[in-house]
This record gives structure tokens, C-alpha cells and sequence, in this order.
């Protein structure tokens, strides 16, 4: 009996001994900033953010920056999926009071969901947000309140294609639809993949790419077309410039353009099927540039961009994106710090930090940031856009209508199940709950 | 009147008496009452609000009463509604193929064949399986170009279907996996099943001249009866409410062509749609009401008869 006892105290001190080295090992992890920490106290900051390389790369540039200057703060970045079952997460932990200090998420449309003015912290009265411009405020208000910082750049809605592929076969960019079909036929014929689909594992959001960034040609058609869709006066399904981004997809399986394994091509699959030139054409947008750029630095030179085409060789332009931004959840305890944080992102050393950290995918909503010289091209292409003015925002910056199904809607007209017209009959069905759902007048 | 009420008080406390005596002590009623409390709070509290809600437009923060209107856009909207004949041929398909199989493979693995202990292991296995481990091997191994299936057809000169890819066969191909996650599961029963029929009855039937399969039909089959309904409520249901395999493997697509119930449920809740989603909980718990019930009534009937 006394033997055991004693076994017990000292397999007792054996644990002391060792929480205190856990204890010591977790001072010397904490990287010299324990002499200051009863002075201006550490500050702990979580950022929840998508999966993605580009996504993660940037938030870490930019976190490494900031903690550089700022010892005392330490900052963690929690990981979440891409698309719908994101946009899920998101939403449960808003809801549930789980949320982080602050999170990444889109802007436009999708930030209407999350009723900003109910779950997100009002940025419009913080000094820092002067320097954001209006184009990205736009994106990020939600009735009198402004939510978001933006991180990233401005991106396009278009094809990446393989610059190597167009030069052997001696193709031009395409300025009509038309051009592109009968170069994706060119291209065909030399037994190189056309047109790149990737409806694999967690990368059925980018079917989409057909209809959303079709919307330049959609507004050149029928200007103002967006205010009439929100106001449930015009729907995909009879507009027939606005059903041609459904068609399209359709077209492009019944002519075989599209690789034989779309149907389980990964997001990553297809870029690296782009950068290597197996595949020649990938819609796109162009954040992806700096997936490219990580992932296959020696065929960045390779790819180029071009916009979506239309009808009308003489009209060509691009639908833009608007970049994803970062929120404060209401409630949270540590907002002054995270605002701290945000007026480093909106300032040009924050931008500096991305450009560092991935590159330049195309220009920044900041005032005051400039771009490196040695852009990569297809980030000249898209720059060519902005600079001759021929731009749109995509559909989703212009109305809160976002319907959420359009990626399996998307998916089941480019696999051959659903034809043009059925699909965008599918999405406005879809769109209508949407903006049941947001309280819209007219629906 | 009098004459009744006098003897009911002599007879109460014999019978007080002569449960205290039998059942050493029966517990008072109120004994229920916490596992009531908590059966109303966490089970029919939420059943019930949620039929309410499913008549709601319902959104992060306000709820609008708007009638059976959920209901409506549920059955009339095709990638809605075409979720409920899916739901309906992966159950039939999977609880089907569960009783054949089983019993075939209970029958095989109660006879005397050689490496039977091994066998009924190896039958048995992927019940062990978390099943989306299951859901994600085979999504790999179901590959059309990569994939170790097509691959092994290849070698013998079939080129195989994209199982998981091709709209047609998605839906197939996850019922397959199904059946072989659960096969064994069924398979133990019927061996329990097999095993409690009196060796008597099939020596009785071989004296009066039954071959094999005759002995089979008419002895077996009959006598496995309360094995196989188990089997086929239990594979009904699971398969009436499946969710984690056909999310693991196709999500639901391509398309809407795999949506079952459970799967447009958990959707319309990513998208917000919470109104939607609770009338898809309502709809699943309706049919697979409608369809148990009656089903297992039948079955017991059947039972019974014997």
C-alpha cells in the first residue's frame, strides 16, 4: 500500500516536470516577445479563410508583414473550403456567434447574404477606409454601413490560354465567339485539349465562368439589363444576350471541345493542364494567375488572358471582379486590434506585402499602391482592359440576386444533361428563391 | 353501484399485494417524468417547431409565415423534386440487393466450405468502415481514367464507364457502394437466421423427397421470414435517409442527377434556405413514414401468418 503511494506522488512529479517544460517550450515558441507582454499585452488574432493557395499565400504575406512590426500581436489563420460549402461555414458561425476576430469573404452579392448590417462591424466611420476606393465601396455597402477591406486585386472574367499553343498554331485572340469556336476547332485538330473544364472534387465553381463572365456582352446587348433583373422584370430565360453565356457551355460539349475527363478535373489539374499545354484555353478568372505563378513559375510567361467574346468584333470588353475582403464579426473581443490590423491592409505597405508574398494579379482598390514593372502577361492583358476602359462588372457587383445552385446548374449543361435553355430556366427558378429570401420588392 | 365499489377496494390491494409480491417493486409513475422532460425538450419540441417552420420563409434573422409555399417549390422545381425519385430507386435498389445477397451469402457461409470464419470476416468488414472513408476510397478507386476498377477492366479489354461522372450511372454506382458497405451487416442476420432453423425441417423435407432447392424454397426461405424483414426496414430506412456516401462521392451531381432528399436538404440549408431545407426534412420524414410503416406492418403480418 505505502509502496504504491509513493509511486503515485513521484509519477506526480514526473508531470509537473513536464507541463513546466511544455510550459518553457511554449515561451521560447513565442518568439521573444515575453518581455513586453505585461506592458501593451499580447493580442491573439484569428482569421478564418478559404483553402485556396492563392488565398492562403496572400492572407500569410500579409500576416508575416504586419507581426514583423507588431510583436506583441500573433495571428492565426484558420482554414475553410471554397464555394458553396464555405459560403455554409461562414454562415453557421455567423449565426452561432462562432465567427473569428475577422474573416475573408467575397464581396458583392454574396456579403448580402450574410445580412451585413445585422452580424458585421460598420467600417464606414474608421479613418483608414478613406483610402479604399469607390469602385470596391460599392461592393461592400450594405445600407448606410461600408464592411469590407479589400485584399487582392481587381480581377477579370475571361479565357487563360496557353500562349505557346496559340503561336505554334498560328491562332489570333479570338474578338467574336465565333473566332473562338473555330480556334478551339483549329485546336482540336492538333490533339491538344480546347477548352479546359474542371468539374472535378470541390471545383465545381468554376462552370460557371461561361455565364458570369459573360456579362459585359450581356449589359452591350441590353444596357441597365442588371436593375431589371433585380427588379424580376427580365430573367435569364427570355433574354436571349443573357441565356448565350448557357448556351455557350452547351455548344462547347456538343462540339467535343471541352477535355475527355472534365468531369473529375480538379481546379489545380486544369491550371497545371493550362501552364503545361496540354489544355490551350481555360475560363478563368485571373486570380489564378498567382496559382500559376506558385505552382509553375517556369510557364508563367506562357499564359496569356483574353475577355470572354461576344457577338461584336468592334465592342470587345471584360466583366470584372471585384476582390474578397476582410470582416469584423460583431461582437467579437478583439476589435480594436483586428481594425488595427485591417488599416494595415488598407495602407500601401499592406499591399506591398501581398505583391511580395504572390505577385500581382492586376491592380489594387488601394489608393497609393503601385504595381511592379515586370508584370506577368497575362496580368498585361487584363491591365490592357482597365487602361482602354472597356470593362463591366460582373453580374453579381451590380445585384444582390446571386442564385446558389448555378454551379450544379452550370455543371449539368457543360456535362451535356441540361441544354442551354433549360439551364437558365433552372437558375432563374433558383435566382427566385434567392431574392424571395433577401425580402426583394417584386418577387 | 355498491356492490361493485366494495370489492374493487379489496381486489385493488390484493393486487397491489400480489405485484409487490411478483415484480418485487413497481416504480411509481413519476419515475418517467425526466425521461419525458427530456424526450419533450430535445425530440418533440424541435419535430414539432420544425413543422412550423417549414411553413416559414426563414432567413439569418426574420421569419415570414408563408403558408405551404415551401412545399410547393420543393415538388415543382426539377432539381427538387426529381431528389424524391432518386431517394426512392437507391432504397428499393439497396435494400433489394441487400436481401438477396445476404441471404445467398448467409446460406454460402453457413454451409461447410473451407475458410468460413475467414469468409464471414471478410464479409463483414466494411461494415467496420467509417463510411466516408468508404465514400472517398471509392471515389478514387471509381476513377474513369485512373481509377483501379477501370484500370483492372482494362486489362481484360473492357473499357469501363465513368462510374461516378456519367449522369445515368452516378446514382448506380454510389447504390453499389452502398451495397457492399452494408451487405455484410444483412448477411449476419441471415446466418443468425440459418442457424436457429431446426436442423429437423430439412431432414423432414429430404425424407419426403426435396432436393436441395426445393429444401431451400419451401423450408429456408420461409422459416429466414422475420431475418429478412429486419433486413428490409433496415435497409429501407438507411437508404430512404442516405446522405454521407452519396455526399462524399458526387455530391449530389453531376448536375442534380445523385440529389437524394437528404442531400437538396443539406443544400438548401447552405444556401440559406431554411425554410426550404426544414420543408425537405418535413417531405423526408413524411415518406419515409409512409413507406416504413405500411411496409413493416406487412411484413410482421407475414411474420405472424407463419
Amino acid at each position: 500500500m505505502l509502496s504504491r503511494k509513493i509511486r503515485a506522488r513521484r509519477l506526480g512529479a514526473v508531470g509537473t516536470v513536464a507541463i513546466a517544460g511544455l510550459a518553457l517550450a511554449g515561451c521560447s515558441g513565442g518568439g521573444g516577445a515575453t518581455d513586453d507582454e505585461s506592458a501593451s499585452g499580447p493580442v491573439e488574432l484569428t482569421i478564418l479563410i478559404d483553402s485556396t493557395e492563392a488565398t492562403v499565400s496572400t492572407m500569410q504575406g500579409l500576416v508575416d508583414a504586419y507581426t514583423a512590426e507588431n510583436p506583441d500581436v500573433t495571428i492565426e489563420l484558420e482554414n475553410r473550403p471554397q464555394g458553396s460549402e464555405g459560403d455554409n461555414v461562414v454562415k453557421t458561425r455567423l449565426q452561432t456567434g462562432d465567427m473569428p476576430d475577422l474573416f475573408w469573404y467575397n464581396s458583392g452579392s454574396l456579403l448580402q447574404a450574410l445580412a451585413p448590417e445585422q452580424t458585421l462591424v460598420d467600417l464606414s466611420g474608421e479613418s483608414f477606409m478613406d483610402a479604399v476606393t469607390d469602385t470596391f465601396k460599392a461592393g461592400v455597402t450594405a445600407g448606410e454601413g461600408v464592411y469590407g477591406v479589400p485584399v487582392g486585386n481587381a480581377m477579370g472574367g475571361g479565357v487563360l490560354y496557353n500562349k505557346k499553343v496559340y503561336e505554334q498554331l498560328g491562332l489570333e485572340v479570338p474578338t467574336t465567339w465565333a473566332d473562338f469556336i473555330s480556334n478551339s476547332e483549329a485546336i482540336k485538330a492538333a490533339g491538344i485539349d480546347p477548352i479546359i473544364q474542371s468539374y472535378g472534387a470541390d471545383s465545381t465553381w468554376t462552370s460557371q465562368l461561361f455565364v458570369l463572365g459573360d456579362y459585359y456582352n450581356v449589359e452591350a446587348a441590353d444596357p441597365g439589363w442588371a436593375e431589371k433583373f433585380t427588379a424580376n422584370e427580365a430573367h435569364f430565360a427570355d433574354t436571349p444576350s443573357a441565356q448565350l453565356g448557357f448556351d455557350h457551355l452547351q455548344e462547347g460539349f456538343e462540339k467535343g471541345l471541352y477535355n475527355a475527363d472534365f468531369g473529375t478535373t480538379t481546379y489545380a489539374d486544369a491550371l497545371e493542364k493550362l501552364a503545361t499545354g496540354t489544355g490551350a484555353q481555360y475560363p478563368m478568372l485571373t486570380f489564378a494567375v498567382s496559382e500559376i505563378q506558385a505552382n509553375f513559375p517556369d510557364n508563367l510567361q506562357d499564359v496569356g488572358f483574353f475577355a470572354i467574346p461576344g457577338e461584336d468584333a468592334s465592342d470587345v470588353g471584360m466583366t470584372t471582379w471585384l476582390s474578397a475582403a476582410l470582416y469584423i464579426p460583431q461582437g467579437g473581443e478583439n476589435e480594436a486590434a483586428a481594425k488595427e490590423f485591417l488599416a494595415f491592409v488598407a495602407s500601401p505597405e499592406g499591399c506591398d506585402a501581398q505583391t511580395e508574398a504572390v505577385g500581382v494579379t492586376g491592380p489594387y482598390f488601394i489608393d497609393g499602391c503601385d504595381l511592379p514593372a515586370d508584370l506577368p502577361p497575362a496580368v498585361q492583358d487584363l491591365q490592357a482592359y482597365f487602361d482602354s476602359g472597356k470593362t463591366f462588372p460582373a453580374l453579381e457587383f451590380l445585384s444582390p440576386v446571386k442564385g446558389p445552385s448555378l454551379e450544379q446548374i452550370t455543371v449539368a449543361v457543360g456535362s451535356g444533361i441540361n441544354t442551354g435553355a433549360e439551364g437558365a430556366a433552372l437558375y432563374d427558378d433558383d435566382v427566385l428563391k434567392q431574392a424571395q429570401q433577401l425580402g426583394l420588392e417584386g418577387w | 353501484m355498491t356492490t361493485i365499489t366494495r370489492p374493487r377496494a379489496t381486489t385493488r390491494r390484493r393486487q397491489r399485494a400480489r405485484t409487490s409480491t411478483h415484480h418485487q417493486a413497481a416504480y411509481p409513475l413519476w419515475f418517467l417524468l425526466p425521461a419525458i422532460v427530456i424526450f419533450t425538450v430535445l425530440f418533440l419540441v424541435p419535430t414539432m417547431s420544425s413543422f412550423y417552420f417549414s411553413l416559414t420563409r426563414w432567413s439569418l434573422f426574420d421569419i415570414e409565415f408563408i403558408g405551404f409555399e415551401n412545399f410547393v417549390t420543393f415538388f415543382t422545381e426539377p432539381s427538387l423534386s426529381r431528389s424524391l425519385t432518386n431517394t426512392l430507386v437507391y432504397a428499393v435498389l439497396t435494400s433489394g440487393a441487400k436481401v438477396v445477397l445476404g441471404m445467398g451469402l448467409g446460406v454460402l457461409l453457413t454451409s461447410q466450405i473451407i475458410g468460413r470464419g475467414y469468409l464471414r470476416n471478410v464479409v463483414f468488414f466494411p461494415v467496420l468502415v467509417s463510411v466516408v472513408g468508404v465514400g472517398i476510397t471509392f471515389s478514387v478507386l471509381m476513377n474513369p481514367t485512373e481509377g483501379l476498377i477501370n484500370q483492372a477492366l482494362a486489362l481484360v479489354g473492357i473499357s469501363g464507364p465513368a462510374w461516378l461522372t456519367d449522369p445515368t450511372l452516378a446514382l448506380i454506382s454510389v447504390a453499389l457502394v452502398d451495397i457492399w458497405k452494408g451487405v455484410g451487416l444483412a448477411t449476419l442476420i441471415y446466418i443468425a437466421g440459418i442457424v436457429s432453423i431446426p436442423q429437423e425441417y430439412v431432414e423432414a423435407a429430404r425424407v419426403d423427397g426435396a432436393g436441395g432447392v426445393k429444401a431451400f424454397w419451401y423450408v429456408t426461405v420461409p422459416l429466414l421470414w422475420p431475418a429478412t424483414s429486419t433486413v428490409i426496414i433496415l435497409s429501407l430506412i438507411g437508404g430512404l435517409r442516405t446522405f454521407d456516401l452519396i455526399w462524399t462521392m458526387t455530391h449530389g451531381g453531376p448536375g442534380f442527377s445523385s440529389d437524394v432528399l437528404a442531400s437538396v436538404v443539406f443544400k438548401q440549408y447552405q444556401a440559406g434556405f431554411y425554410g426550404i431545407s426544414t420543408a425537405g426534412n418535413v417531405v423526408l420524414f413524411v415518406v419515409v413514414t409512409a413507406i416504413v410503416l405500411p411496409v413493416s406492418r406487412f411484413l410482421s403480418r407475414k411474420e405472424a401468418e407463419l
